[in-house]
């Protein structure tokens, strides 16, 4: 009961918010929603307890769903332990977020709109978490899906919100076309898309093959793969991740909620949840610390660069997605989940920093017209600090823990996968921290860039958003130190009971604690020169990084210019896929298909009948059915024929 | 109750309001209202009575139930009325849309209100009669019926090419009709009755099966419709008034996909298993040709069309799987498509009546000041996208669940389709619901009124009642379902043996 209130509560949120929001009022749909919400995550609390300390994890079945032969779905709730995490970082990133998003959101005409799209996200992503069975996790997957397309578009407005609103939707369903047919592959294989037997099954299958496409390939690797496909989507990893800088176009606090704390970590959650398939599929996890590497050192590059201060974050994100699912492939599960736990935390609290500091400059994004705000706005740039160096990792921040324990497992899994993973993934630490404290130095010191009618309207802002940014500062600090111990320690086993599963041989969460003391200190070691460099560009000589792009111009063209993926895309599908669309439907629909059908018969028709000006009637129709009648002469005599013959 | 005629009082109702709407006399204002009120009524009463089939309908058999028969022409040729779990909610489907376009054409329809109405109560007749008549002969009469009260509605109450399209539509259909009368007269002398359970126990040889399987496939295809005898449809939806839309993309397009669930598989088995790769190599064409051709549409229900020929390819494809999820699939799919692609067309009815123009780049930025419609219009874009949660992803995900289990290239090529769905559906509701409201004329618009909202309720309520909690619809379906493919199978079987055995013979 408790379990099903957790889900259900922001639903029913969002349903008072949306159609009663003109009867609730602006104030009412907040009060509704955020109480609502609030109520949710004290109750993941109690079941996080439950769960982890208290009796164990538990499923419960609500309806059936789709019942079709031997294909059986119910609607049900389950709550292990890695459901338990999640539903804690939810629910509280969410609750702070409604909270956040009174302050934020004071002035836009459709407020309850706005509140009833974040609990519908809620609802959706809790659905997610708490599924039991594939379709329900592709249920919740689709649905965090719309309310992300809803929210980047809130604005509707904008031509470019509606643009980044319909490419991160179909961006997705990119991916969610390798999701659903790894689900049909597994219903065919497995014969449920239930996950406990499933999970139960998996080993028999390991190494066995069958017929995908005409190929013979192996069930597994075959299956993770394509489930793989759809966590790339959805959590913007190299290939697929064009669409979440552009989901930037969302309000600030959307890109906290969604494409930072959680949507975008669903991926990471649902390779974890299917750890018991993963590890029977050694070269699905090469794929996932490959693609993961790639994307933490390609998305810090492009951070480098950027000038909009919720790009900048939105690339570390993508960036920091890449970290976890490097520890995925490296079979650290617990701790890609743990950095998922602590990178919530540290990263909505710079992203609604960013919106504090976008709120105070009268709604402007570019840094090149910021500096200077420290004096003006204190509390943020605290706050602000506090999620740079846990972001960086910088030793006894929340960051720290969970990003060193990954480098460190990386390294400690001794394969060459691990090792590319570890070098990129150092290389991207300093990139991290360098961009970081570029968008520290940018901001908030120097000399202001704003104009004076700006600069003087720089204000802090109102309690009702520093609060939930001083609880997050509060995560962003103590997540790590707290939970470090129990969540990737050396008795991890009993933190996560059944809920993740390693094979005996894949050893890098173990070894992990014994590796080399350079191993150990290069990740800290990169944090602080990454910070060093900043410092020396943005603060001592402030006409390097100018000297810089003008020296490496097409490096930081390329950079700038995001690898030109963008393009890339719209010249390989979006063009042709237009183009083809004309050609079918002139050439293909109008010249070939109606040329020699219904019009050219129409026409042979009315010639031939002038010609026989003697049958001329004049009525269309007697021409089709002198046509008629031929093509029935015509299969009368095959099927004659056919009879006859035998 | 168990003795009343059900199925017929279903069938004939609305012809009975016909003639009373036929008999009404006097000032041609008090005429018209007159007719919509006696329609409105007529169709909701043959609704609730329809639900009477619903209620009393036993979900544990595959039989034939509230069964009609009566002499007719005799000599194998009789009135048989019957449904199983295939055909009944086809029934409720249609039953269903029939007030919703009575209402929808309530205002927007002016001259000659009484034709109009009669002819939709004459083809709600022959539509619920193509579901409910268990002998050849008679569905013939209404499949082919079906046609002139269409061919009608689009005609006289068309568009400014409705002569062209009309023409069009009945050149396509009548053509498939006609390969498929012959057939009929072949199998009636070849098994002595046009009785339909007669005739699916009945072993037509598996040579002559193939040709009678590409008789009705000819008129099936078409109805559908598949690739590449689908261009009628767009220019039919284009000229066809808004309820002719709904009730051709509801229901016509419905009894292709019926007829082959009815017909092609249980008594052709060995053509439908000969010809399933044809059929899917056309589905696959159709899903991925039609939803590019639809992407760069400029009129709004050419591209409700074209999506309309994207997601019967999915109808097809589950149908000739020949499993249960396939099976099961595509009679979901062409539930939902029912209730999504009518109340997609009842969308674009509703602001063509307001601004009388269907072309996309008119509009704009109607979310300002219609957020009713813009909530409206969601959700059927979500559902027509095959969203979890509404009916269009149930249907959808059951068919390629069965693809999958028959051949993962179908499977594959076919899942493009939701890739290619969300981008022409949410690009459509971008350019009329989205962006800024500059156009002056948009400006006046006023959201939707009272009866259009009653228009759109019951069908939010059918996509969301369809997609979280199907049991309803899937219970009334499995044991059907489930027989036919036995059924099919086991003729299969039979006929292979029969085969091998000649071939025995033979040598």
């Amino acid at each position: 009961m408790t379990y099903a209130l957790i889900v259900l509560l922001p639903l029913l949120g969002a349903i008072l918010a949306g159609f009663f929001g003109a009867w609730l009022k602006d104030r009412g749909a907040q009060i509704v929603t955020c109480g609502l919400l609030v109520i949710s995550a004290l109750l993941s609390w109690l079941a996080f307890v439950e769960v982890i300390y208290g009796d164990g994890p538990v499923t419960v079945v609500l309806f059936s769903w789709i019942v079709s032969g031997d294909f059986d779905v119910s609607w049900a709730l389950r709550i292990d332990q890695l459901t338990a995490v999640m539903l804690i970082v939810v629910t509280n990133v969410s609750a702070l977020v409604h909270i956040y998003s009174v302050g934020y959101m004071a002035h836009d005409p459709s407020i309850p709109r706005f509140m009833s799209y974040l609990s519908l996200f809620t609802f959706a992503m809790l659905a997610l978490v708490t599924a039991d069975n594939f379709v329900q996790l592709y249920f919740g997957w689709e649905g965090v899906g719309l309310a992300s397309y809803l929210l980047i578009g809130f604005w509707y407005d904008r031509p470019s919100a509606n643009a980044a609103a319909i490419k991160a939707f179909v961006v997705n369903r990119v991916g969610d076309f390798g999701f659903a047919l790894g689900i049909m592959g597994i219903f065919l294989v497995f014969g449920t898309v239930q996950m406990d037997p499933v999970f139960a099954a998996a080993p028999d299958f390991a190494g066995k093959t069958f017929n995908f496409l005409g190929y013979e390939v192996d069930i597994l690797t075959t299956i993770c793969l394509l489930l793989f496909l759809g966590a790339m989507g959805k959590s913007a990893q190299l290939g697929l991740h064009t669409w979440l800088p552009d989901a930037m176009e969302g309000p600030t606090p959307v890109s906290a909620l969604i494409h930072a704390a959680t949507m975008v970590t669903a991926g990471v959650f649902m390779l974890a949840r299917c750890s018991p398939i993963f590890e029977y599929a050694p070269i699905a996890l090469a794929v996932v610390t490959i693609v993961g590497a790639s994307t933490a050192f390609f998305a810090a590059t492009v951070g480098l660069v950027q000038n909009d201060i919720k790009r900048v974050i939105a690339y570390s994100t993508c960036s920091q997605l890449g970290y976890m699912f490097f520890a995925i492939g490296v079979s650290a599960y617990p701790a890609a989940i743990f950095h998922l736990f602590t990178h919530a935390f540290f990263k909505a609290l710079l992203f609604l920093g960013s919106g504090s500091v976008i709120h105070a400059v009268s709604d402007e994004q570019d840094m090149r017209k910021m500096g200077g705000l420290w004096r003006h706005i204190k509390a943020t740039y605290v706050l602000m600090w506090i999620g740079s160096l846990a972001l960086a990792g910088v030793p006894f921040f929340a960051g720290y823990y969970s990003k060193d324990m990954i480098l460190e497992a990386s390294w400690a899994a001794g394969t060459g996968f691990g090792e590319y993973a570890y070098y990129l993934g150092i290389a991207a630490a300093v990139m991290t921290a360098f961009y970081s404290w570029r968008l520290l130095f940018m901001t908030f010191h120097g000399e202001p860039r704003a104009d004076e009618q700006v600069m003087s309207h720089v204000h802090e802002s109102p309690m009702v958003m520093l609060i939930p940014l001083v609880l997050l500062a509060i995560g962003a600090v103590f997540s790590g130190i707290a939970f470090s111990g129990a969540m990737i320690g050396h008795h991890w086993h009993d933190f996560w009971g059944d809920s993740i599963f390693v094979l005996d041989t894949n050893i890098a969460m173990d070894t992990a604690h014994d590796v080399p003391g350079w191993v150990k200190m290069l990740p800290i070691a990169a944090g602080l020169i990454g910070i060093l460099i900043a410092y020396q560009f943005y603060i001592r000589r402030t006409d390097l990084p100018a000297a810089f792009a003008r020296m490496h111009e097409p490096l930081y063209k390329f950079l700038l210019n995001k690898w030109y993926f963008d393009e890339l895309y719209d010249l390989i599908f979006v063009r042709p896929a237009k183009w083809l669309g004309w050609i079918l439907w002139k050439g293909g629909d109008g010249r070939i298909i109606d040329g020699f059908g219904p019009d050219g018969i129409s026409g042979v028709v009315l010639r031939m009948a002038k010609r026989a000006t003697t049958l001329q009637t004049g009525y269309v129709y007697h021409y089709a059915f002198a046509m008629l009648i031929g093509v029935a002469a015509l299969v009368t005599y095959y099927l004659y024929l056919s009879v006859g013959g035998q | 109750m168990g003795d009343w005629p059900l199925l017929s009082i279903v069938t004939f109702l609305p012809l009975v309001g016909a003639i009373f709407i036929f008999l009404i006399r006097g000032e041609e204002e008090l005429v018209a209202r007159n007719a919509r009120n006696v329609a409105l009524w007529t169709t909701v009463i043959t609704f609730a009575i329809s639900l009477l089939i619903w209620i009393n309908f036993d979900n544990s058999t595959a039989q034939f139930q509230f069964v009609e028969q009566g002499t007719w022409i005799g000599a194998g040729i009789n009135y048989h009325m019957g449904v199983d779990g295939i055909s009944m909610l086809f029934v409720i489907l249609t039953t269903l849309l029939m007030p919703l376009c009575i209402l929808a054409s309530w205002e927007s329809i002016t001259v000659r209100v009484k034709e109009y109405m009669i002819a939709f109560l004459v083809m709600e007749t022959l539509m619920i009669g193509v579901f409910c008549a268990l002998d050849l002969v008679l569905f013939y009469l209404f499949f082919e019926g079906g046609l002139i009260p269409m061919f009608l509605i689009i005609g006289v109450w068309g568009g400014a090419r409705k002569i062209y399209a009309s023409f069009k539509f009945f050149l396509f259909t009548l053509l498939g009709s006609v390969l498929m009368l012959i057939a009929l007269l072949y199998m009636y002398v070849d098994a002595g009755t046009t009785d339909i359970p007669t005739l699916m126990s009945h072993n037509f040889d598996p040579e002559v099966q193939k040709w009678l399987w590409l008789a009705f496939f000819a008129s099936f295809a078409v109805k559908m419709p598949m690739w590449p005898v689908h261009t009628w449809l767009p220019d039919a939806h284009v000229e066809a008034p808004t309820a002719g839309s709904v009730i051709l993309a509801g229901v016509l397009l419905k009894m292709g996909g019926y007829g082959f669930l009815r017909f092609s598989l249980p008594m052709f088995p060995v053509g439908s298993e000969v010809f399933a790769n044809l059929v899917f190599t056309l589905s696959i064409v159709a899903i991925i040709y039609t939803s590019l051709v639809a992407l760069m549409q400029e009129d709004m229900k050419k591209l409700i069309a074209y999506s309309s020929v994207a997601h019967m390819g999915f109808v097809t494809v589950g149908i000739f799987t020949f499993t249960d999820q396939g099976v099961t699939g595509s009679i979901v799919q062409m539930l939902s498509h029912g209730l999504v692609s009518g109340a997609l067309f009842l969308c674009v009815g509703v602001i063509y009546d307001r601004l009388h123009t269907r072309e996309i780049a008119r509009y704009g930025g109607l979310v300002h000041n219609m957020p009713r419609y813009a909530f409206f219009f969601m959700v059927f874009t979500m559902a027509s996208v095959g969203l979890p949660g509404t009916s269009g992803f149930v249907g959808e995900f059951l068919t390629l669940v069965g693809a999958f289990k028959v051949n993962t290239w179908v499977a594959a090529l076919a899942t493009t389709g939701i890739i290619l769905g969300a981008a022409y559906s949410l690009w459509l509701y971008r350019r009329v619901v989205f962006g800024q409201l500059v156009k002056e004329d948009l400006k006046g618009m006023l959201d939707c009124n009272r009866r259009e909202i009653l228009i759109f309720a019951p069908l939010v309520v059918g996509v969301f009642w369809m997609g979280i909690y199907p049991a309803p619809f899937l219970e009334v379906v499995e044991v059907s379902v489930a027989n036919l493919v036995e059924q099919h199978e086991a003729a299969l079987e039979a006929a292979r043996q029969t085969m091998t055995a000649a071939a025995q013979v033979g040598n």
